[in-house]
């Protein structure tokens, strides 16, 4: 009786289980936080929905009153109308000039996936302002339109320039992963273009397409920015949430609309489990990084269409740029740099400029962490369905709460006397939190796009090695991924500079932010400051984009060198 | 002997410095930093806080400023456990409704008793004292008025006529307060009845119910739009700027609110509060109020502010704040049944 001596199935079992139980404690933990951080802090609002406003439970009573509105119908109709040709123009949109970036040769690559980034730099109140100098009743192209700006098409408009970054930066990550090998094969079989296009690029790329659709159709639903600069009299949910809240202080009818939002999320996790199910890994280890070779009429139609594309968006961000020098529109077009001395406008003066640095700082480096480890744990964890499906969950939610609703939660939760995070609140550390949790969304299917396209055999090859879990994930998951993650990094820095509608009630006197005084400063009047603020903002961001540009080009040459052949 | 010096030396170094950090960190104390919550414009913080600290050296005042729809939210949300000290120049029907739900501490300022009685809550003691009142003006744009050969309104009977379709913008008074106290003053002056009737005809002619009290003489002075009837202050400033627009005291009369200010109950700087709610009622700060306002609580103060109309302060309609606290959601539920919910198609 040799007790000694354990049966190789128990040491099998054991080895196994020490990465897999690592996995689960981490997975369980990262549950924890997103409660913390999204569940708890929205359900705190959500819960006044079933209030009266002295906060008497009073049932579905707030619900029934609301669905009795026939002003209601009208704005969801309104925001799923919308919504849905935003999505409709967006997604192709973005499909085709992701397709030029990753699959064609198109000369200047660099400077037309710089120029597509350019709306995510700005402010959401941008577009609405140059699309008031452009086509507003005074602007300069009113004639070309043929009725007035404020309303449906204003909406579209500057929805279709605030998404477009989001679906491309999806759509990119989606066909930059492709294996030649696959159409050496189609093209050895004598397939046509169109059949090659249908049976291999169209289904490697159908997570990131349908993600991209999600992404842009709650997008808008949730915006509220936009309706309010250039939305005349087009009301959305979003605007009712905002009139609830900021209008009239109704907490309780406020949380009802926030909950009636909530629906586009609950489908769009649904769409996405029925989706996960059938997406397969593509790179897989003997996997061939597809070249594109230079086609000359290909190439040629893509240039143009991105030249098209590009050429619109600079317009409105050169209009605003223009706009930010104007003395007096459309009275005094002279040109001043006056509109740039922000403490005659806010009292904060540049201050709210270095404070929103330091936050998205903050928030680039935090939530980047969390959500590619997130992303990791819950792809690549054996087993544990259920908790996987939540943070599924939990991660879309983010995306269709819209940042009053989530503003507002936070103070009910953090703020709240006997919460022992309570010491938090008012300090750029509730800023920095706030902005990861509002954002999650983009980065957590960012990061599982990234990993989906990782064959699982890279784990099943270090597990029969022995190597630890975390070895596999720094050495070669993390390296493989480095482009995503430097893109979810970016994308967090970028929205923490312009996101207004949830810090606009958590700033402190001492951590104000530029994108909240750019809105102050419009509201005041001063377009052309406010526009000021706005490009300033831009061209932040373009700088650490153009910096995240060279550091591809020259340290991640080296990582990336396998994907060549 | 060279050893001894030393040491003295550094004995004495060590001394200073810590009588130097000691007497540093009471200065320190000494100075309370008082949180105030604020919805006053951007360029007024600073004067504001400037003229009060000169004359209260110990205390420093930090500023949270938003709109006011922003910050009453803000503190609403905040009521279980309260962040800010004072509340200097927020809406009075915000602070009423505070005061309401039981989150003002009551305070009779010093300076109370010389101000004009309606600028006062009428407790005893206060619960908040006022300090300037603004009116809901029409904003009316020269420029495209003589381009569309547009005749000026005196009245808001004048606002009703045809050849100013599509021309006119207001605030929603779902979504912004100076709406609703423009609503709300039409039904005090021309009763209810023939209040809606009026708004009924108005309607016609409103191309865009805009989110925001300053928007629409904003979008006046620019000429986005020939008319907007909004908040007096941001249409004077327009108009020192150079912008080509007149404001027009419509000669009916008009809704406004005024500015106040309260102490949060529970706030730790109580003495410091009280100091700032005294001086905030001093005649020193209504001549501060009146370099902004036409129309501030001291009687003594007459104040005329450049490009603001002339007239205000006496077609002022008689508005029971009271009833329009009251009556808010049937006014906005029957005014968004009229006029919000049939907007949406003709985007304009």
């Amino acid at each position: 009786m040799s007790l000694a001596a354990p049966t190789p199935k128990t040491v099998l079992r054991i080895s196994l289980s020490r990465d897999d139980l690592l996995m689960r404690v981490g997975l369980v933990a990262l549950v924890g936080v997103l409660l913390l951080i999204v569940a708890l802090p929205l359900w705190a609002l959500l819960a006044k929905g079933f209030e009266d406003r002295d906060g008497r439970y009073v049932g579905l009573a707030n619900y029934i009153s609301y669905f009795s509105t026939p002003a209601l119908f009208n704005s969801a109709l309104n925001s799923f109308h919308v919504a849905a040709v935003c999505t409709v123009i967006v997604v192709p949109m973005s499909f085709l000039y992701a397709y030029a970036l990753t699959r064609t040769v198109l000369p200047g690559k660099w400077l037309f996936q710089g120029i597509s980034l350019i709306p995510i730099f700005a402010p959401s109140l941008l577009p609405g302002l140059a699309l008031v100098y452009l086509f507003g009743n005074q602007g300069f192209f009113k004639g070309l339109i043929g009725g007035s700006i404020y309303g449906f098409d204003g909406i579209v408009i500057a929805q279709v320039f605030y998404c477009f970054p989001h679906a491309t930066m999806i759509m990119v990550t989606a066909l930059a992963t492709a294996d030649a090998r696959l159409y050496e094969a189609a093209d050895a079989l004598g397939a046509s273009k169109i059949r090659v296009f249908f049976t291999v690029t169209l289904p490697g790329a159908k997570y990131g397409l349908i993600s991209a659709a999600l992404v842009v159709f709650t997008l808008v639903i949730t915006d509220f920015g936009i309706a309010k600069v250039i939305g005349g009299n087009f009301n959305v949910l979003a605007t009712d949430v905002y009139k609830q809240v900021i209008g009239q202080q109704n907490f309780s009818m406020g949380a009802v609309v926030g909950m009636v939002l909530l629906a586009p999320a609950a489908l769009a996790f649904l769409v996405d489990r029925l989706v996960q199910r059938k997406q397969v890994a593509l790179l897989t280890a003997r996997a061939v990084p597809l070249i594109p070779k230079p086609k000359f009429g290909r190439d040629l139609f893509f240039t143009a269409f991105c030249t098209l594309v590009s050429a619109g968006i600079l317009a409105i961000l050169g209009m605003a740029a223009w706009g930010s020098l104007i003395k007096y529109w459309p009275y005094n077009l002279s040109l001043t740099l006056a509109n740039y001395e922000f403490a005659n406008f806010d009292a904060n003066g540049w201050e709210s400029y270095f404070n929103s640095l330091r936050m998205a700082a903050g928030t680039a480096i935090i939530g980047t962490a969390l959500m590619f480890v997130g992303a990791w744990l819950n792809e690549k964890t054996r087993g544990f369905g259920v908790i996987r499906g939540i943070v599924q969950l939990l991660a879309f939610l983010p995306m269709a709460v819209p940042g009053i609703v989530l503003g507002l939660g936070y103070i009910f939760f953090f703020n709240a006397p006997n919460n022992p995070l309570n010491f938090l609140y008012a300090t750029i550390g509730i800023l920095v939190i706030n902005t990861v949790a509002h954002f999650y969304t983009v980065g957590h299917l960012t990061a599982t796009t990234a990993l989906k396209q990782i064959h699982p055999e890279f784990e099943s090859v270090s597990a029969s090695l022995k190597v630890p879990i975390w070895k596999t994930f720094g050495r070669v998951t993390a390296p493989i991924c480095l482009p995503a993650i430097l893109d979810i990094a970016i994308y967090l820095f970028v929205n923490a500079m312009t996101t207004v509608s949830s810090v606009i009630f958590l700033y402190a006197p001492d951590t104000k932010l530029a994108s909240v005084a750019a809105v102050n400063i419009e509201e005041a009047g001063t377009t052309a400051a406010a526009a000021a603020l706005c490009l300033v903002i831009v061209i932040t961001s373009a700088a650490v984009k153009a910096l995240h540009l060279l550091a591809d080009r020259f340290l991640l040459g080296r990582l990336q060198a396998w994907r060549r052949r | 002997m060279g050893k001894t010096t030393i040491l003295r030396r550094v004995v004495l170094a060590g001394a200073t410095a810590l009588a130097a950090t000691g007497f540093a960190t009471s200065a320190w104390a000494q100075k309370t930093k008082l949180t105030v919550y604020t919805a006053i414009e951007n360029e007024q913080l600073d004067p504001f806080k400037k003229a009060f600290e000169a004359d209260n050296p110990t205390i420093e005042i930090a500023w949270v400023r938003d709109s006011t729809g922003v910050v009453t939210a803000k503190l609403i949300a905040e009521k279980d456990n309260p962040r800010a000290d004072v509340i200097w120049g927020l809406a009075a029907s915000s602070v009423g409704l505070f005061a309401s739900m039981g989150m003002i501490e009551p305070y009779t300022p010093a300076g109370a008793a010389a101000l004009k009685p309606m600028f006062r809550s009428g407790k005893t003691p206060d619960t908040w004292v006022g300090m300037d009142a603004f009116l809901a003006v029409v904003c009316f744009n020269t420029v495209e008025a003589d381009k569309g050969k547009k005749a000026k309104p005196t009245s808001w009977a004048d606002l009703t006529k045809p050849e100013y379709k599509d021309s006119i913008v207001m605030p929603n008074p779902a979504s912004s307060g100076t709406g609703y106290l423009t609503v709300a003053g039409w039904l005090t002056i021309m009763g209810e009845d023939a209040g809606w009737k009026f708004m009924d005809a108005l309607h016609q002619n409103v191309a865009q119910y805009l989110h925001s009290g300053s928007a629409p003489c904003v979008q006046a002075a620019k000429g986005e739009r020939l008319i907007g009837i909004g908040f007096d202050m941001r249409g004077a400033t327009e108009k020192t700027k150079g912008a080509p627009i007149d404001l027009i005291v419509p000669k009916e009369g008009l809704g406004w609110e005024m500015e106040a200010t309260a102490i949060m109950k529970g706030t730790k700087n109580l003495e410091a509060a009280k100091k700032l709610a005294d001086w905030a009622s001093s005649l020193k700060a209504n001549e501060l109020y009146g370099k902004y306002y036409a129309i501030v609580a001291n009687p003594a103060v007459k104040s005329m502010p450049p490009n603001y109309p002339a007239d205000g302060e006496k077609l002022m309609a008689k508005v029971d704040v009271e009833w329009m606290a009251k009556n808010r959601e049937r006014i906005l539920a029957e005014w968004t049944k009229r006029y919000d919910g049939k907007s949406a198609p003709k985007a304009k």
